[in-house]
């Protein structure tokens, strides 16, 4: 069957690929654009490693078709340091240590960036609940989740 | 999954005419957070996808004022959950909808997506069956109104006609004093599937319910109006005794299945309990007892 054409907004830039109706938008953005920062860890929307956002929306990847990005706007992990210079979040990863093996990691930085584009400053518990629907077999989460109240923090501190 | 046919329509008539050329193979795509999970099982092979989320209605939330409003079946949780009025008109129709996934399940997942995969756990029906939501049926002969309740009929199983789409729910205006709450019962506190979910819609005058509708999930085939439950809280004060009859005629239509969650005497038992709980939320919300 003939591919869909879809033009979108992938990190800023405008991108267009041709997929089959049955591709997922994780499938496309690994597979054929190279943007392998998004993880497939179970496909069913159950770990949270394929997190984008579309629209300023967080969403599993594994769970959206590629079509529906025609018009779009699409975040992914590659977008959020900006060249050499990481976001504050991906900087306080790294201090606390809150990651292990990875792959949890960039579903974790996206999920943190869109709570605390919603809530400067969020409990312990809002974290802990908005992260729920990822998953991490390595940290225990307690290191990430003290980064991500960590970051809040600064952020409010900067903002002041 | 290959050869699908992907649209997305802007009218409701494209779109029921899109599932009806599909000849039985078509399936509505709203958040997709059922239907892409089937697929990928293979439990679901649709020859033809129409994404309905472009369809204006199907994705609007529309304040009609004295606490009624009209919500798009495709509208997802989260901006179910942004919406001020209706969280304050509707708290339980919200926290029962909000309670589906996580947020990036929120982020996509809608009402008529929960409501038409038609699972017996589906968190958001017993609220809306409690509402005493009415849903807008699309098809091939026009629109038909039906209430909620109607809908399931058996697990994985609906009554919708070929060529049919859920358009909208519409909640209905109500007096003052009138609130609900859904609380649903899960091993873990998130990410889990209902072993009971109990939704209460009611109305307090001068310390006495003068209106209340019961929706019971996850204890039968498919989610339950509980018309004796309702019947037992009107015209008490929600006293210990009136709390007890409402809760055995909550038992009384159990019939659950029994499973690691839960077997059939547990969530016999925690039917009951819920509905005695649920009823002093809303009664709470309502403006107290
Ligand atoms: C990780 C995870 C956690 C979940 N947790 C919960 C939970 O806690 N509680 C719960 O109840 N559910 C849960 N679900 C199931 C699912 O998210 C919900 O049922 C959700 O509301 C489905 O909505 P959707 O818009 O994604 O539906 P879709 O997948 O788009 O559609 C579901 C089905 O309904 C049909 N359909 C959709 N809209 C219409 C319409 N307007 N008219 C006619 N047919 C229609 C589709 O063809 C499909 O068969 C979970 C799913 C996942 C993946
Ligand atoms: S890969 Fe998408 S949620 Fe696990
Ligand atoms: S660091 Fe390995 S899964 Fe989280």
């Amino acid at each position: 069957m003939a591919k869909t054409h879809v033009t979108t907004t992938i990190n800023g830039e405008p991108t267009e690929f041709l997929c089959d109706a049955s591709q997922t938008m994780l499938d496309v953005l690994r597979d054929q654009l190279g943007l392998t920062g998004s993880k497939e860890g179970c496909g069913s929307g159950d770990c949270g490693a394929c997190s984008i956002m579309l629209d300023d929306r967080l969403i599993c990847s594994c769970l959206m078709l590629a079509v529906e990005a025609e018009g779009k706007k699409v975040e992914t992990i590659e977008g959020m340091a900006h060249g050499e210079q990481l976001h504050p979040l991906q900087k306080k990863f790294v201090e606390f240590a809150a990651l292990q093996c990875g792959i949890c990691t960039p579903g974790f930085l996206v999920a943190s960036k869109a709570l605390l584009a919603k809530n400067p400053n969020p409990t312990e518990t809002e974290v802990r609940f908005w992260l729920a629907g990822n998953l991490c077999r390595c940290t225990g989460y307690d290191k990430i989740v003290r980064a991500v109240m960590e970051v809040a923090a600064e952020m409010r501190e900067t903002a002041r | 999954m290959n050869d699908i046919r992907y649209s997305a329509p802007h009218t409701i008539d494209e779109a029921v005419g899109a599932l009806l050329a599909a000849k039985g193979t078509g399936r509505i795509l709203a958040g997709g957070t059922d239907l892409l999970v089937q697929m990928k099982a293979g439990m679901a092979l649709p020859g033809a996808i129409i994404d309905v989320k472009n369809i204006v209605e199907m994705s609007a939330i529309e304040d009609k004022g004295g606490g009624a409003f009209r919500v798009g079946a495709a509208v997802s949780g989260a901006r179910i959950g942004e919406h001020a009025a209706l969280k304050k008109a509707w708290p339980g129709v919200v926290e029962a909808i909000n309670l589906i996934g996580s947020k990036q399940i929120q982020g996509r997942a809608s009402p008529g997506g929960n409501l038409c995969n038609a699972s017996p756990a589906a968190d958001s029906v017993p609220a809306l069956i409690a509402a005493g939501a009415i849903v807008a049926v699309h098809g091939p002969n026009g629109r038909r109104e039906v209430a909620v309740e109607k809908i399931q009929i058996g697990p994985g199983k609906t009554s919708l006609q070929p060529g049919e789409i859920v358009v909208s729910f519409s909640l209905p205006a109500r007096p003052a004093g009138s609130s609900d709450a859904y609380l649903r019962l899960i091993p873990r506190t998130e990410m889990d599937i209902a072993v009971v979910g109990c939704g209460v819609s009611l109305t307090m005058k001068d310390g006495v319910c003068t209106a209340a509708r019961v929706g019971l999930g996850a204890v039968a085939p498919t989610v339950m109006l509980v018309e004796a439950a309702g019947a037992a809280l009107v015209g008490s004060k929600l006293d210990a005794e009136a709390l007890e009859k409402a809760a055995a005629a909550c038992r009384a239509v159990c019939k659950p299945i029994n499973d690691k969650r839960g077997t059939i005497v547990y969530r016999t038992k925690i039917a009951g309990v819920l509905l005695k709980r649920v009823a002093a939320i809303a009664a709470e919300r309502a403006g107290g007892r």
